[in-house]
């Protein structure tokens, strides 16, 4: 069954339609990504999920209730990590917990076994300003994934990197993502990111968005870490033809 | 990795050493001139004048002290707290804002010279006018500092608490309250340095003691020796509750002390 399933969504921001149609679901265990050009309302879908924003139609349904019901369906991870510049990286980590009103230790109990896989240890007394760029996002995702939702919504969680670090990141994300198998739904405007780390891309169309093209990747895991294969790189060129090619005026 | 270095290697001494010279001599330039020119004492008494008179008014100028700390003191923090209480409520009230902030702008264009006399008209010679008048000047640049470091809220950390299911309540404390600090303490060290004058000038207009008085009536009696005494010694106050200020300013936003710098 799905955990979350959009079906004929649509919004409208300021008079003008952001979303058009919108039908998606993400399955238990399974990685999602969202592929469109920026701008295209990607955000504004994890902004529904998220419960920032409201559809003007259609229906969105977590584990089978609908979404108004059900609130505590997503961890959201927010483009720039915003780690709470003023708390120490522990007390960032925990903060999704104690917000639901876990009591601190609890909270620290659940977060401390964690630290050593995301590479955070020896570092929760720092503040987020003495961390690098790829360790922060390190805390983030610990900081999302901690708070054990049924779905994780990434949002071009290593867009903000430089290109080496984010090629480590997405390599430990893989890998990560191996043996935890979070659901995952994944926006982003990378072509390689979605190939390499999705089980499914949905294609948004430039504004008003609608699904384009739904592929899905058979690609074996793992994926990153050695030369891209010749399907991945055949996958890579069609999803790029289609975002380059769709109807509507140049960019 | 980055390696985290001391953020001032010289130390205090070193960093602060340019300071001190430079107030050394200004009073040093001041000192030579009055010696050779040989103006009179009742124009301008040298330095060293002035500091053998605050010696021998010790007692005078001490009891005269005490009650203008006391009502700066009191003044700063009766407007510290409504300060602090309103900016909460104008956050979480935007059309209270818009309608009460005109009021308060307002407040600060009335002149003091004008408007101490009538506080102390209202309200006798005791303490309450003056702590009125310190509230009063020192209020405006807090609460602007306030409301408007609520607002500086980086509007993805707060997207983020909404996420995690999180209140009004809890946003305001979690995120609007701490990214207000800096800005607060910028506006606090504004609003120290006038609370000291502020209850000077409240009490020149009227009052039993207080260094406002010593000014007050040594300028009456031609004594300018014991005028900048008083003088230095409402400075020293506030350099003492910028001090203060600047210290609980590095406790509290440590967090910005660390980092890439």
């Amino acid at each position: 069954m799905s955990v979350v399933e959009m079906l004929n969504v649509s919004v409208m921001l300021g008079g003008t339609d952001v979303l058009d149609d919108i039908s998606m679901h993400v399955a238990e265990g399974e990685f999602v990504s969202i592929l469109g050009p920026s701008g295209a309302g990607k955000t504004t879908i994890l902004r529904l999920l998220t419960g920032a924003l409201r559809q003007d139609r259609g229906a969105i349904t977590c584990n089978g209730r609908p979404l108004a019901q059900y609130q505590q369906g997503f961890a959201f991870m927010p483009q720039r990590d915003a780690l709470l510049p003023w708390c120490r990286i522990l007390d960032n980590l925990t903060l999704g917990l104690e917000v639901q009103g876990m009591a601190r230790n609890d909270a620290r109990a659940r977060v401390l076994p964690l630290l050593n896989d995301f590479g955070l240890t020896g570092f929760e007394q720092h503040y987020p300003a003495q961390l690098s760029g790829g360790m922060r996002q390190r805390a983030a995702l610990l900081r999302t994934i901690v708070q054990a939702r049924p779905v994780q919504l990434l949002d071009e969680p290593f867009g903000a990197l430089d290109a080496l670090t984010r090629t480590h990141m997405q390599t430990w994300f893989e890998k990560r993502w191996r043996t935890a198998r979070w659901t995952t739904l994944l926006v982003t405007h990378d072509v390689r990111e979605a190939v390499a780390l999705s089980d499914r891309i949905y294609v948004l169309s430039r504004r008003p968005a609608h699904v384009i093209a739904e592929v899905a990747v058979p690609a074996r895991r793992p994926r990153l870490g050695h030369p891209t294969g010749m399907d991945a790189h055949g996958l890579e060129t069609h999803l790029l033809d289609i975002l380059l090619n769709q109807t509507g005026d140049t960019p | 990795m980055q390696h985290i270095l001391p953020r001032r290697p010289g130390g205090g001494l070193a960093r602060s050493l340019p300071a001190v010279l430079s107030v050394l001599s200004a009073f040093l330039i001041w000192e030579i001139y009055v010696r050779l020119s040989g103006i009179t004492p009742l124009m301008l008494p040298a330095p060293s004048r002035v500091l053998d008179q605050m010696m021998l008014n010790r007692a005078i100028l001490w009891n005269n002290t005490v009650p203008t700390l006391k009502a700066t003191l009191a003044g700063f923090s009766l407007s510290l707290t409504v300060a602090f209480g309103l900016s909460i409520v104008l956050d979480f009230m935007p059309r209270l804002r818009r309608s009460l902030f005109p009021i308060f702008v307002v407040s600060q264009t009335l002149p003091l010279v004008a408007i101490a006399p009538l506080v102390v008209l209202w309200f006798g010679f005791d303490l309450t006018p003056k702590v009125l008048l310190v509230a009063l000047v020192t209020f405006f640049p807090m609460l602007v500092a306030l409301v408007d470091g609520y607002a500086s809220t980086d509007p993805e950390i707060e997207d983020l608490l909404r996420s995690m299911g999180a209140s009004r309540g809890i946003v305001f404390r979690r995120a609007r309250l701490p990214s207000a600090m800096p800005y607060f303490f910028a506006g606090l060290r504004i609003s120290i340095t006038y609370a000291v004058v502020a209850a000077i000038f409240a009490e020149y207009v009227g009052a039993r003691a207080g260094l406002g008085i010593v000014i007050l009536n040594a300028k009456n009696s031609f004594r300018p020796d014991l005028v900048l005494a008083a003088v230095m010694i409402s400075s020293a106050l506030t350099l003492l509750l910028f001090a203060i200020t600047a210290l609980l300013q590095r406790v509290v936003l440590r967090w910005r002390d660390v980092g890439d710098g």
